[in-house]
């Protein structure tokens, strides 16, 4: 029997996906799994899990959030970056945040469960969040002092140009207080939960405020990272959070400094990367030398 | 060190690291492609597809036997993804649902590796290493394969025959692609990468929440991933997560992963044509480009611009410390100046310009280096189109390694470059037209950039995403998928089809009228008609959304 000419090629390409997928994909990698279970190599190829006591805690390589059952932060423990995985640091659902870098205003809505903060505000809300709890300064720049974005709805008179008519402070629902009274004259007026100011025709005007330019609370203290699982945070925001720690274990902060040095690494080769705290391996080393008094 | 020396020396030591392989490895991926001798396993495989090795292949045969091998390959993913749930090591996952997995599909077997899903709640370890890793290894193949083709179309003459299209899938898959990443996936595992088959292992963790440490079988599946240049992430935030890419220094490693391949490959173009010289000016084009991208991409990074990087004092949104600001902004030019796509950071969250250069680099043609082979190929057309344009300058007759540029080659080149802008604007305009770019997670210029980098990633074959965008509806998934698989064999057509215009020629003596192509002046000719086409084609669309947003 002669097969169609069209089909012959067809047919060598089922034999060859079929030789090419026992070799490349079942072949190649259990021969790599087998390899894992290597001395030296299977505890990484498992995870890198960590135990206390003999009980596996989680990973040196996943962050973890270090909150109690309603989710507030648990004052003797370094805290982690924000996480978009998730409820946070959940591997089942790894995700960063995905907002750009002009997300500043918020959808407002009568009930809160059903508004959705803008990324600005996500970042205003954190840094006033840590700067109380570390007792440092939580300003930033384009955040109001109630911790919201300081973003206003212009509306000039002749839709792009002209003399402002009406501002609204976009980010800011009753009863809080407007972060401006005034802008161009104009007195600042707060939003009505749900209307879409920018729809209306209001131009989108952030204001910049005075807060120092470098705020106190570190970059990585307020942005979620792209896995939701960064097991790191900066040196600079370990820093802010060691007189906190020591004060919830009782401790002398002298010695719980000591121990975030212990756990920073450099750059790697000097150049690679950043300098970085791991912040599971410092709250389990925090157990052990300096348990909860 | 500054975060700025350091990020310098990263690239640095990227680009030294390169060259020093340029030679060698391009020398050995010539052998693979020009060699006469098979070894027992590749005889074996020859014995089990059915083929003769000896036999040669005109380009439409080499064509159609491209095009079988890929609609089988697409049939297959597609039944797997489908019937996943009825077979081993499924983790409990439903089967896929049939969008989905026609997107998926599609977006494998194309090296495109675009997700609509999250890998660590949607896909089974069988789904993901017999199914997807495969297609990695084989795209990357095909795409090899068909540059290989049509460097023997300017290499040959007087002849129809460019080579066998099932042995150079076969040699490249077994010789080159397969020992690189079993050496890839053992240095990812050194580093930390996992490997197991794990379905999960549940933790207590210090606080007394709950915890699921995942698994799979991810090293080797990330290794091919980046030297394939296909970016499929075994979990959704692919090389981001720390289980793929654990430290600093496999970080480096990922990046180095993804552009060895392509830019070794104008060695074998010099050598197969004879003049090692015309594969240094190409790989010159390649480097100038993928200097400047990276340059560009890295300072408008670190500058951090836009109201809420000036709030936060970094662009540091969506990347991960370890990485840093510099160390993610070079990952995310890499990988879209290759065909790549894996993101090790999240471009939707890139300051406007920043993320702007993402979307350029594909839209180069991703050619500087591109993807594995079709960087080369994409790189050879504009070539092509270079010396025409250029001949009509000087009144010279357009001749390139002394094929002359005809009418006919000059229309296989000009269609091959109408392919992605047409399926790019097209889709981004039908998106917008039928109301579909409302599933846009943010707003404003934004949700057009969104919507703009998807159908660009999907026509270019990328697969890297503004991920904000929700694209898991029947309308996304189908018109990417058409747009994947369109941007991929349209051009490869083409490029096959040149090849065969190409090898008929008898070659043209070098003259006086011949111009010389391997000269830093050509060079630089070859970029600014990359760059004008792309700035021509793409500038309003990108003035709406990302300029717009930036300026």
């Amino acid at each position: 029997m002669r097969l169609p000419t069209w089909l012959a090629p067809h047919l060598a390409a089922l034999r060859a996906l079929l030789v090419l997928t026992a070799l490349l994909g079942l072949a190649y990698p259990l021969a790599l799994v087998a390899v894992g279970r290597l001395p030296g190599l299977a505890g990484k190829a498992d995870g890198s899990l960590v135990t206390v006591d003999g009980v596996p805690v989680g990973s040196t390589l996943l962050g973890q959030s270090f909150t109690d059952a309603e989710g507030n932060p648990v004052p003797r423990y370094f805290q982690s970056r924000p996480s978009a995985a998730g409820d946070g640091y959940d591997p089942t659902a790894t995700a960063a945040s995905n907002l750009g870098p002009e997300s500043v205003v918020d959808t407002t809505a009568t009930d809160p469960a059903d508004a959705t903060p803008s990324l600005l505000t996500r970042v205003c809300q954190r840094s006033r969040a840590v700067g109380e709890r570390d007792g440092v300064d939580g300003r930033r720049p384009y955040c109001t002092p109630d911790g919201v974005g300081a973003v206003l709805a212009v509306f000039r008179r002749d839709g792009l140009t002209g003399p402002a008519t009406r501002v609204v402070s976009v980010n800011q629902v009753p009863p809080a207080t407007p972060f401006l009274t005034s802008y161009e004259g104009v007195p600042v007026e707060l939003a009505q939960p749900g209307r879409d100011y920018v729809a209306a025709g209001g131009l989108v005007t952030p204001i910049r405020g005075d807060a120092p330019a470098q705020p106190a609370v570190p970059a990585d203290a307020v942005t979620a990272s792209g896995s939701g699982l960064d097991p790191h945070i900066s040196p600079a925001y370990a820093g802010i959070q060691v007189d906190r720690v020591a004060r919830a274990r009782g401790a002398d902060p002298a010695a719980v400094r000591r121990l975030v040095a212990r756990h920073t690494s450099g750059r790697s080769l000097g150049f690679l990367g950043a300098p970085t705290v791991n912040v599971l391996e410092l709250n389990i080393a925090l157990d052990r030398h300096l348990p909860a008094r | 060190m500054t975060p700025t020396t350091a990020g310098v020396l990263f690239v640095l030591s990227l680009a030294v690291a390169l060259a020093a392989v340029h030679r060698p490895f391009g020398d050995h991926l010539f052998r693979v492609v020009s060699g006469r001798r098979h070894s027992r396993v590749e005889r074996a495989v020859y014995r089990l597809v059915g083929v003769d090795p000896a036999a040669e292949q005109s380009w439409g045969g080499y064509a159609r036997s491209v095009l079988a091998f890929s609609a089988v390959s697409v049939l297959a993913l597609y039944g797997l993804l489908r019937l996943q749930d009825h077979l081993w090591l499924s983790l409990g996952f439903d089967a896929v649902v049939p969008h989905g997995a026609w997107n998926t599909a599609v977006s494998f077997a194309t090296n495109t590796n675009w997700q609509w899903y999250a890998g660590e709640s949607t896909m089974g370890h069988l789904a993901q290493m017999s199914g997807l890793a495969v297609q990695n290894f084989v795209s990357a193949a095909v795409g090899l394969a068909v540059a290989v083709a049509l460097l023997r179309g300017f290499a040959r003459s007087r002849t129809g025959d460019l080579g066998n299209f099932w042995v150079d899938l076969t040699r490249i898959t077994v010789r080159v692609l397969l020992p690189l990443s079993v050496l890839g996936a053992l240095a990812l595992m050194i580093g930390g990468t996992v490997q197991n088959l794990s379905t999960g292992t549940e933790v207590t963790t210090l606080t007394g929440g709950g915890q699921t440490i995942t698994g799979g079988p991810v090293a080797s599946q990330e290794a091919i991933k980046l030297l394939g240049t296909n970016g499929g992430g075994f979990s959704n935030v692919n090389s981001a997560h720390p289980f793929a890419n654990p430290t600093t220094w496999t970080n480096w490693l990922q990046v180095y992963l993804l552009l060895l391949i392509p830019f070794s490959l104008p060695r074998v173009f010099g050598r197969l044509v004879g003049q090692p010289r015309q594969g240094h000016a190409i790989v010159a084009v390649m480097a100038v480009l993928a200097v400047t991208s990276v340059a560009l991409t890295t300072v408008f990074e670190l500058s951090g611009q836009g109201t809420v990087p000036q709030a936060v004092g970094a662009a540091l949104e969506g990347k991960e410390v370890r990485f840093d600001v510099s160390n993610s902004a070079t990952f995310a030019a890499a990988t879209t100046l290759t065909s790549t796509g894996a993101v090790n950071s999240f471009h939707d969250s890139y300051t406007a310009l920043g993320g702007m250069m993402t979307m350029v680099n594909m839209m180069l043609g991703e050619v500087a280096p591109g993807g594995v082979g079709a960087g080369l190929y994409g790189l050879l057309v504009l070539a092509v189109i270079t010396v025409f344009v250029a001949g009509l300058m000087v009144g010279r007759t357009p001749e390139y390694v002394g094929k002359k540029i005809g009418t006919r080659e000059i229309q296989y080149a000009s269609l091959y470059v109408l392919v992605t802008p047409a399926l790019v604007l097209v889709g981004a305009a039908a998106a917008v037209a039928t109301g579909n770019d409302s599933t846009a997670l943010n707003v404003g210029p934004h949700a057009l950039s969104e919507v703009l980098y998807a159908f660009t990633s999907a026509s270019s074959n990328n697969g890297s995403a503004f991920a904000g965008i929700t694209v898991n509806t029947p309308w996304w998934n189908t018109a990417l998928g058409l747009c994947m698989l369109l941007g991929r064999y349209l051009p490869i057509v083409f490029v096959l089809a040149l090849a065969g215009a190409l090898a008929r020629q008898r070659p043209v003596p070098v003259s006086e009228g011949t111009l010389p192509t391997h000269r830093p002046l050509f060079v630089g000719m070859v970029v600014g008609v990359t760059v004008i086409l792309v700035a021509l084609t793409f500038l309003p669309a990108l003035a709406l959304g990302p300029l717009a947003e930036g300026l």
